[in-house]
Order: structure tokens, then sequence, then C-alpha cells
């Protein structure tokens, strides 16, 4: 094979930051996104609101029995209609790939988010609900600042570690020709013809970007979160 | 919706036929991809619970490692960058298979390793759950080190991992859906052709979205299935009976009781 030259990776370093930024930026929006929707999904699910409960279980299990993959292909199939049914326009309104990235991975991530903090909600004691009850706090208060502090804090470190998930799962947006790293890196590839490099570029700048954020959330969950 | 399956497409098969053709080639990557990761998976994972040692130290790397590069991009790098890595002859062979074979390699064996390091951090968690005095006793019986694993502490630990290697395999089966951007034709892959071909996305999509949620449903299954017939009796906590479902209509009522009480306690 040909040497490999990684000073193609250097000319190409502002491109690829250009797509680390969308990446960071679209990890944090449906970061965001995902877990407010997440923490109203199990909160519906929580309180057993009538149909809103049994909904939002089945919004979760679909969204987890399926590839992300299509999920996005869903998205962007839908989103220019249901926008177009919303404003009321006669024909589906052309929706970016960028607002549609970011609407996608934000409600597809809320099922996950959903999952976990359904399962902090669960470990609360009784008595806590009872109190606040008795306390004659009304259930928007007892959630905001009794109940949701101690959960989020005691999921932190699994939230922050589906967090990690998702931004490598932001890589995805490769099959909506979005440029993120990723996107960056192959279309790169495709000009200078330097696939090796560029790829090996791109893995190298994810593996040290997740290593480090896992480190991070370790170091947090050692120092005690409770 | 129906009417697509029995559709003509223009190479003369049903579409129908096509979405099979999409779920054969899901299943195939899912299956020997859960092999490999399984195979792989248990080695590493009894690597890792080694105190020190080199082999202790690789598998730590292979773990983080290949935990920590999204999928696309390793399947990228199994595709695009091994057979440039690999030896002219053997990065030649790779590059010239013919279709689909070219495509499905590199993305089994990118499932497989990929899966294979969650399955080992899995199997370690299991192996360290496990009494310490088991490992001993059995050292003491003058056991072999190699024999402890496979008589002892393995199927004990593989046991007990059942339930939570049932993600993994809901991971694997959703994650080969990755190949389609290598050329692999899998469900997805056809949804989106079916779709671009008759302009029927709903359908195409509506037809790929119910497979896979027949595979989840079908996957869940088949694991509990192996949870129960592989439980150790008498270890595992018995499980909680299922709760009766109450209808909605019931639980509408007591939901709406309960706002009226925390609502009367307010104005109070």
């Amino acid at each position: 094979m040909s040497g490999i030259d990684f000073s193609v990776v250097w000319q190409a370093a502002p491109y690829l930051w250009a797509g680390l930024t969308f990446t960071l930026s679209l990890t944090v929006a449906a970061f965001l996104i995902g877990i407010s929707v997440g923490t109203l999904l199990a909160i519906a699910q929580h309180l057993q609101v009538p149909v809103l409960a049994p909904l939002a279980r089945i919004y979760v299990a679909v969204m987890r029995s399926i590839p992300l993959i299509m999920v996005l292909f869903w998205f962007f199939f839908l989103m220019p209609v249901v926008v177009g049914y919303v404003t009321g326009s006669p024909r589906p309104v052309p929706v970016g790939a960028h607002a549609t990235a970011y609407i996608t991975f934000g409600l597809f991530e809320a099922a996950y988010y959903c999952e976990i903090i359904r399962a902090g909600l669960r470990a609360v004691p009784r008595g806590q609900y009872e109190a606040c009850r008795a306390m004659s706090m009304s259930p928007f208060l007892t959630y905001r600042l009794v109940i949701l502090p101690q959960v989020l804090r005691a999921v932190g470190p699994i939230v922050l570690n589906q967090t990690i998930v998702l931004f490598q799962d932001t890589s995805l947006v490769y099959v909506l020709s979005l440029t993120d790293l990723l996107g960056a890196a192959a279309k790169m590839a495709q000009i200078n013809g330097r696939l090796v490099e560029m790829y090996l570029a791109a893995a190298l700048i994810y593996l040290v970007i997740s290593t480090l954020a896992s480190q991070i959330v370790t170091m947090l969950k050692r120092r005690s979160w409770r | 919706m129906f009417d697509l399956l029995f559709e003509r497409a223009p190479d003369g098969r049903l579409y129908g036929e096509w979405l099979l053709s999409g779920l054969f080639w899901t299943l195939a990557l899912a299956g020997l991809g859960w092999a490999i990761a399984f195979v792989v998976g248990v080695a590493v994972g009894v690597a890792r619970t080694r105190a020190g040692g080199a082999a202790a130290v690789a598998a730590r790397l292979y773990v983080e490692l290949f935990r920590n590069i999204p999928l696309l991009v390793q399947l990228f790098l199994w595709y695009f960058v091994l057979p440039e890595l690999l030896p002219a002859a053997a990065g030649t062979w790779l590059k010239q298979m013919p279709p689909p074979w070219g495509a499905f390699l590199p993305a089994l064996l990118c499932l497989g390793f990929y899966t294979a390091a969650r399955v080992a951090e899995q199997v370690r968690a299991g192996i360290e759950a496990l009494p310490r005095g088991q490992g001993e006793a059995a050292a003491a019986l003058g056991l072999s080190r190699a024999t402890v694993f496979r008589r002892i502490l393995l199927p004990q630990a593989l046991r007990m991992i059942v339930p939570t290697l049932t993600s993994e395999v809901m991971n694997i089966y959703k994650n080969t859906s990755v190949a389609l951007t290598i050329g692999v034709i899998e469900l997805t892959a056809q949804a989106r052709q079916i779709s671009e071909t008759t302009f029927q996305t709903f359908a195409a999509f509506g037809w790929a979205t119910v497979i896979y949620l027949a595979l989840a449903l079908v996957a869940y299954q088949a694991m509990e299935l192996v949870d129960r017939r592989l439980q150790i009796p008498g270890l595992q906590p018995a499980r909680p009976a299922k709760l009766r479902a109450r209808s909605l209509f019931a639980r509408a009522r007591s939901w709406f009781a309960r706002a009226r009480f925390v609502g009367a306690g307010e104005r109070s």
C-alpha cells in the first residue's frame, strides 16, 4: 500500500473542526430535548395519568425497538407532512435536515432517558410522596422540589453515560448526508482520496472525547453523587 | 398498506419478497454477529477478571477501544481502512469479494467485535458478582485455572447475566441497520429502496417498522425463555407475581381520586 501521510488530516482540520462543532451542538441539543421530554414521559407514567401514561409507554417501547436509522428516515419523511398539517398548508412544508436531526435525536433519546428516570422514580421511598401530600404540596411542587432533585442526582451517572452513547450515535446523521465529524471526514476522504488517514483521524477524535468523558463520569460517581 | 406487499417490483419479484430478503440479511447479521460476540465476549470478559498481567491489560484496552468509537466509524474502519492496512494480497482479496459478501463480511465482523466488548463487560460483572470463595475452593481442590473458569465460575456467571444479555441481543439486531451505509441491503435499506421505487414511503417504512417490532418481541420472549430455563434454582430471587392489569377505566378513576385528594389538601 502507499505510505500513510497524516499531514492531509492537518490540511482538513478546519473542516473537521466545523464537523465536530455540529456533532457537539447536536449532542447538547438532543440531550436538552431528550431529558426534558423524557422526564415528562416518565412522570406521566409514574402518575399513571389516564390516556397519556399508556401512550408514553407505547412511545418508549416502539422507539426502543426500532433502529435509530429507521427513526431518522421516518422523521425525515414525516416532519414536512406534520409541519404542513399543523400550519394548515396544503403541501408538505420542507424542513431543513439540521432541524430534523435535532428533533429526531431529541425525541429518540427521550425514550432512553425516560426509562432511566422511571427507574429512579421507583427508587424514591413511598413515604416521601406521602409526606409531601401531608404538607399539602401540589403534585407539581412535589416533583419539582422533592422528588426530581433526588432522582436526577441519583441517576446522574447513568444519564451521563447515556449521553456519551448519544454523542457516538450522532454519527448516524451520516445517512442524512449532514456534515458532522464523521460526515466531514467522509467528504474530505472523497475529495483527497485519503480514506485511511481521514477515517483513522475521525475514530481517534471520537475515541479521545468518549474516553475522557467516561473517565469524568467515573470520577463524579466516586465523589458520591448523593 | 397491504397492497404494497403484493405489488410487483421492476425485477419481477413482489415487494413483500424484497422485505423478506431484507429480513433475511438482518437476521443473518444479527445471528452470526451474536455468535462472534458471545465467544469473543466471554474470552475477553474472563481475561478482564484476572488481576494484572498482559491479558488483563489487553482485554481492558479492547473494551475501551470498542466501546468508545461509534459503531458507524468502526464499520468504515473495517470496510475502507482495514483492506489498505493488510498485506496487499489479503487487502485485494477482501476488496474483490463478490457482492454481497464484500460488504457483508466487514459488517458481520464489525457488529460481532463491537458487541463482544459489551458482552465482555457483562461477563466480567457476572464473574465478579460470584463469591470469591468459589474460585478459591475450586483452586484448593486442585482444579487448574482453566477448569475453574470452565466448570465453576462461567456456568454460574453466564446463567446469572442472561437478563442483562437480553438488552445486548436487542441492540445487535437494531445495530444491523448500520450496515446499509456500506451497501448491505438489509431490512431498513430494503424499506428505503421500496419507498424510492414506489413512492409509498409510509407503507414501506411502516412494514419495516412492524417487522422490527415483531423481532423485538421475539427476541425478548426468546431471552425470557432462556432465562427461565437456565435460572439457577434457589440462587435467584423468585420473580414477583405479575400485577394484574387494571382496566383503563379503573386506572383513570383511581388517578382522579388521588388528584382530587391532593387538590383538597392544597385548599385547606
